[in-house]
């Protein structure tokens, strides 16, 4: 496995460029924007939609230019609709779920990755097994389990089962990133009396930096785009991430699309954000589990 | 941690046991056993039980839930027929649509990056969105498609998510057309790692294009090809956010993760729901064994 994170780097296999080639391209590039365009067209449609109001939409239809482009849906989801609050609870859930999950796996990895013993490979292959289960086989214990703990209706008990449930996934890659690390390094640190857990805080963990990165990145989307967990182990209102919290509006704005609409582009946002401002890594965190 | 700092060793030839990867271990495994380990079993009791979610002492029914399940409830059989179809939509369409964008965009061209952006963009949306934005497209008056058929003059157009025969499909396009982009940037990944010298040894030997792509490259891409049928099963399986968002099970587009958690959360049958997500396990199962055991092939021959 190697699951170095590595730098994108441009395609090296070009084409030789031939006489016709600038017609030909310009016909290709005219299909891809068509393609592209047609493939985004959900998302488009809802952006548009967003802008309108439900009666100029159920009058002259969804493919008219508008009669007016008004803000009010935004307002509407942000204020009466809550996402506001629901924003918040994703972030209130996902940072402590991503910090904690990161650290432990980065634990837990360190030790696979560095050891040799005798349980060392079938502790790897549990947490990969684990990154596999359906959500369905743990619903009803840890609904249970939360219960008794009550913990039941607290965003802690989504903290702690995103914490967990991630772990596999964040160990696999951790692990196998760090064993990329050369044995060297450590040799020399341990001459100069570093402890185990000095060498994992003060060389592997910096080392490690690149890889958390990509991690985070994916992980951050995942835990934020949760939505079974959230219906779940929460009940009030006020605690749900907008992921949950959308479900309600769109009960609550039945037929006013156009809400619905901008509550959903809004709840986007700050995925998008990372994405945009993250994508190197993004893509990286979906690549590294599969480079085998 | 200081007792394990003080001990120094050479890890490679060890032989006496060393506790230090235990101590690191500890609270992972510690988390990863309440929440993950402990509950997967706990499910296999709740299922031979006949719990309500209250009575703190359910009864012990051994397999009834099982036989009930398998011989006279309709809504299992019509779940498992839809999961099937969606395994079988997963494996074929995002993944040789998949497989044809990145063909398309390992090539450098102006604009390439955009292009890759707008395919895998879906991805960073929650399918939480996706099902509203889906639910808005398919919408049976003003929606999308309908508005665009009554513009050009359909009289009666079909009502998508309304409609029995159609809903299901509706929903796993919705959720086939996430799935491309994924499927792009793993196939991607897989062709940036192709070593060039194969692929030029093959021009030299006049291989023309399909050839080149049927003869070496996607002999190649097998290992990525696997992990991505694999990833589609379990997506397939999993799947529940967009049937419980879009339709809630409704006009015969039940699918095991959103029956299991009808009949647990909504019905309070518990027992019953456990032995739905008994069953959802041991399919996934199959598939979990079959990865593993490449992982365990790569890993001894490391």
């Amino acid at each position: 496995m190697s699951t170095a994170v590595q730098p994108l780097e441009k395609p090296t296999t070009s084409r030789p460029a031939g006489s016709s080639s600038i017609w030909r391209s310009t016909v290709m590039h005219i299909f891809l924007i068509a393609w592209a365009l047609l493939w985004l067209l959900p998302i488009i449609a809802a952006v548009v939609t967003s802008f309108r109001t439900m009666d100029d939409i159920s009058t002259h239809g969804f493919w008219t230019l508008p009669q007016e482009i008004t803000l009010e849906n935004f307002d509407q989801a942000w204020n009466q609709a809550r996402v506001s609050v629901y924003l918040g609870n994703s972030f209130k859930i996902t940072i402590p779920s991503l910090i904690g999950t990161l650290f432990l796996s980065s634990l837990g990895a360190y030790a696979l990755a560095r050891y040799k013993f005798r349980l060392n490979l079938p502790i790897y292959f549990m947490f990969i097994a684990g990154t596999m289960l359906p959500f369905q086989i743990l619903l009803l214990p840890v609904f249970r389990l939360t219960n008794s703990l009550r913990l039941y209706d607290t965003q802690l008990a989504l903290i702690l089962i995103h914490t967990a449930f991630q772990m596999g996934f964040c160990t696999f890659v951790l692990r196998n990133f760090m064993r990329t690390v050369p044995s060297e390094i450590f040799d020399a640190a341990r001459v100069d009396g570093a402890g185990e857990f000095l060498m994992y805080w003060r060389i592997m963990l910096p080392l490690s930096l690149p890889a958390m990165a990509a991690l985070a990145t994916l992980e951050f989307t995942w835990i934020f785009n949760d939505y079974l967990w959230a219906i779940i182990l929460l009940q009030s209102d006020s605690l749900k991430p907008v992921t949950a919290g959308l479900a309600t509006l769109k009960g609550q704005f039945n037929t006013n699309w156009p809400v619905i609409t901008s509550g959903a582009l809004i709840s986007t946002l700050p995925t998008v954000l990372v994405f945009i401002f993250l994508q190197r890594y993004f893509i990286q965190g979906l690549t590294l589990g599969s480079e085998k | 941690m200081a007792q394990a700092a003080s001990v120094t060793r050479n890890t490679r030839t060890k032989r006496r046991i060393d506790w230090t990867p235990y101590l690191f271990l500890l609270v992972p495994l510690a988390v990863y056993f309440v929440w993950i380990i402990a509950p997967t079993f706990y499910t296999f009791y709740l299922s031979m039980t006949n719990w309500d979610g209250i009575d703190p002492y359910p009864k012990f029914i051994f397999l009834d839930n099982f036989q009930y399940l398998f011989t006279k409830d309709r809504t299992f059989s019509e779940a498992l027929i839809n999961n099937l179809r969606w395994v079988v939509v997963f494996i074929t369409i995002p993944t040789s649509a998949g497989l044809g964008l990145a063909m398309v965009f390992n090539n450098e061209m102006r604009g390439g990056r955009w292009y890759k952006i707008s395919f895998y963009s879906p991805l960073v949306i929650s399918l939480t969105v996706i099902g509203l934005i889906w639910g808005w497209v398919y919408h049976p008056r003003a929606g999308l498609i309908n508005g665009f058929l009554s513009i050009i003059g359909v009289e009666d157009p079909p009502g998508w998510l309304g409609d029995r025969g159609l809903a299901i499909w509706c929903v796993i396009i919705a959720a086939a057309w996430r799935q491309v982009g994924y499927v792009m940037v793993l196939y991607l990944a897989g062709l940036k790692n192709i070593d060039p010298s194969f692929v030029d040894a093959a021009r030299v030997d006049g291989a023309n294009r399909w050839q080149l792509f049927r003869r070496v490259i996607l002999p190649l891409l097998a290992p990525v090809t696997t992990i991505v049928v694999v990833i589609s099963i379990i997506d397939s399986l999993r799947a529940f956010d967009l049937v419980s968002i879009m339709t809630r099970g409704a006009q015969s587009t039940q699918v095991l993760a959103n029956f299991m958690y009808i009949e647990a959360f909504n019905n309070y049958r518990m027992g019953y729901g456990a032995a739905i997500a008994v069953v959802l396990f041991a399919i996934s199962m199959v598939f979990i064994i079959f990865y593993l055991s490449r992982v365990i092939k790569d890993e001894l021959e490391y």
